[in-house]
């Protein structure tokens, strides 16, 4: 199954959390399909609406950079976001969404547009942009975050293994 | 005992002491943590996440504080909800709470004794690394990270690569850390610390006082860094030891580690530094924007609320008026620093001048309360991050700077460069 990426029109790199969801709404709204209604409304308003559950979003430089809140990946989550593709990504982002189990993907983002069609191939770490008719090779996962995804989040990995942290990688 | 091999960083030693085994950057370890921390605009979710952990109790509860800082007091029910979550959750596990008042959790845990030289500290605020200034390895996480650490006292850490940055040559007068710091942010970008930790010395890093040196370490997090780490000299030495019972142990660089690179910045010639809107890497030395208009100053925060930036504030400040049309707000980062600067009269000089004091907390940085600007304004502020809509209206424009430039843009009502007040800075 394929869905449509989005990308977002007015910003292409160092996309803050503070973006993604503003601290006017992070401290007074705990439920998180309601913060998903507000995911980039300083950037683009209605951002939201034009998300399809399964779609990716695409973005550039040090994504998520700034503030640790974990309404972020979160919001994006709640909104349908199946992966966030971007050339990198910033360091307590990366664990956040790896820690909710949302789908992080470090590549060449200039390959993608808005609206192109695009589907997964996980196990190859590729992208296959259907629009354009090209495979994009992402950055390979760690053994660590790909178990912690497998487990759905660090939550369920944590008491998957009765509270004790363990790492093989 | 076998000969150590391995020259190691301040960073790769902490944790290796923490993981209880060497550790070079790039590995992954599980660490203990010494302390974890929460706030208001994190702490819901660490509450939460904690529950559905299932583990029931909190591993160590004298190792964890929540502070209610960010939005307090609580503007709106929403945010009420949350302040009451966290008192119940303090009071059912016995944990540490700071309730409305008392200041910013930075600040706070800076002044509380609790953590000491080469500690590794968790907290579920970005600006954690403030504490690398004491000697620490202290870094932001997400809530559930601060869950995962609450549960268990420990967490998985990626070993990070160093950058070492070197500070050279005497200030202007008139230019502070926090020009130091705008400055580096300017040259390594929003993203060129990512994932990386910062080493910052240097003869004016020596000369520095230990609240100048939280600014720089506050602001490492907007290079994307993990933390920034201080040396222990007699100065932070002697910090710690008005402050905590704890033993503090000194982690020195071994000579000849190794480094992913080595940035050396004179200073002695430099000019205020502000960032314009929106990015906090977007930074030009003040003659660049001199006399754009403002119509809001905010003085304080875990960057710039402390007692040295308000007697610097104050010796502009005193005797004079905010100009008419701008408006100033001034807000200690904790209680001590309120109480101080009552007793030293800073916070006359400021009320005089036409300042509105707000109550020890984070005050209007986040968005949520204390002064959100109207569409069109330009705001200047001491804080760390001026991105669009950061205090809570996306048409308005935030520029960052000094104490020393933000009193005296509010006297001339437009962006100003505090070497016009040198006689007063000078005393």
């Amino acid at each position: 199954m394929s869905n449509l990426a989005h990308r977002l029109r007015k910003l292409q790199n160092n996309v803050n959390t503070d973006y993604i969801i503003s601290g006017r709404y992070k401290f007074r709204i705990r439920e998180a399909r309601e913060l998903a209604k507000h995911v980039f409304e300083d950037l683009e308003k209605d951002f939201y609406k034009k998300i399809k559950k399964g779609d990716f979003l695409i973005s550039g430089e040090n994504f998520g950079c700034g503030s640790s809140r974990e309404q972020a990946p979160q919001a994006l989550k709640a909104a349908g976001i199946r992966a966030v593709v971007a050339k990198s990504f910033a360091r307590i982002f990366y664990r956040n969404a790896l820690n909710l189990g949302l789908l992080l993907l470090e590549c060449n983002t200039n390959y993608i547009d808005d609206h192109d069609e695009l589907e997964l191939d996980l196990d190859r770490n590729m992208i296959k942009n259907k629009s354009k008719g090209l495979n994009i090779t992402c950055k390979p996962i760690s053994a660590l975050s790909r178990k912690i995804l497998s487990d759905g989040g660090m939550v369920e990995y944590f008491k998957k293994h009765k509270g004790r942290l363990e790492i093989e990688t | 005992m076998a000969a150590k091999i391995i020259k190691q960083t301040i960073a790769e030693k902490i944790l290796s002491s923490h993981a209880q085994r060497e550790l070079r950057a790039g590995e992954i370890a599980i660490c203990e943590v010494d302390f974890c921390l929460g706030q208001d605009g994190t702490s819901s979710l660490i509450i939460e996440n904690f529950e559905k952990l299932g583990t029931g109790k909190v591993f160590n509860p004298s190792q964890f504080a929540m502070f209610i800082d960010h939005s307090a007091p609580s503007p709106n029910i929403g945010v009420s909800s949350i302040h009451k979550l966290m008192r119940d959750f303090a009071a059912k596990h016995s944990v540490k709470i700071s309730d409305i008042g008392r200041g910013i959790c930075h600040q706070l845990m800076l002044e509380s004794g609790l953590i000491t030289c080469g500690d590794l500290i968790v907290g579920a605020d970005s600006h954690t690394c403030t504490y690398g200034a004491l000697n620490m390895f202290s870094t932001g996480v997400g809530s559930t990270d601060l869950a995962i650490s609450l549960a268990s006292g420990k967490n998985w850490f990626k070993v990070p690569e160093t950058i070492k940055i070197i500070v050279h040559g005497k200030l202007p007068v008139g230019v502070y850390s926090k020009d130091i710091a705008l400055r580096i942010i300017k040259t390594i970008t929003s993203k060129g610390a990512n994932y990386k930790a910062l080493e910052f010395c240097g003869d004016t890093i020596g000369r520095m006082s230990i609240d100048a040196r939280f600014t720089i370490a506050n602001m490492s997090v907007e290079m994307g860094a993990k933390c920034g780490i201080f040396e222990a000299d007699k100065k932070v030495l002697n910090w710690i030891a008005r402050r905590s019972k704890r033993k503090p142990h000194p982690v020195a660089a071994d000579e000849g580690a190794s480094y992913q690179s080595v940035e050396e910045y004179n200073v002695e010639n430099m000019a205020p530094q502000v960032a314009l809107p929106h990015e906090v890497d977007n930074v030009v030395s003040i003659g660049e924007v001199e006399g754009t208009r403002i119509n809001e100053v905010f003085i304080g925060t875990c960057t710039n609320g402390r007692l040295e930036d308000f007697k610097i504030a104050a010796s502009i400040l005193k005797n004079n008026k905010v100009h008419a049309g701008t408006k100033l707000m001034i807000a200690p980062a904790s209680r001590d620093i309120f109480l101080s600067a009552i007793k030293k009269g800073y916070i006359e000089t400021f009320i005089n001048a036409g300042a509105a004091i707000l109550g020890p907390g984070c005050g209007p940085c986040v968005g949520t309360h204390n002064g959100v600007p109207a569409d069109g304004e330009n705001i200047i502020s001491t804080a760390n991050r001026n991105f669009k809509g950061r205090m809570g209206n996306p048409n308005a424009n935030i520029f960052l700077a000094s104490p020393a430039t933000c009193a005296a843009s509010a006297l001339a009502g437009r962006i100003s460069d505090p070497r016009s007040f040198s006689r007063r800075l000078n005393r």
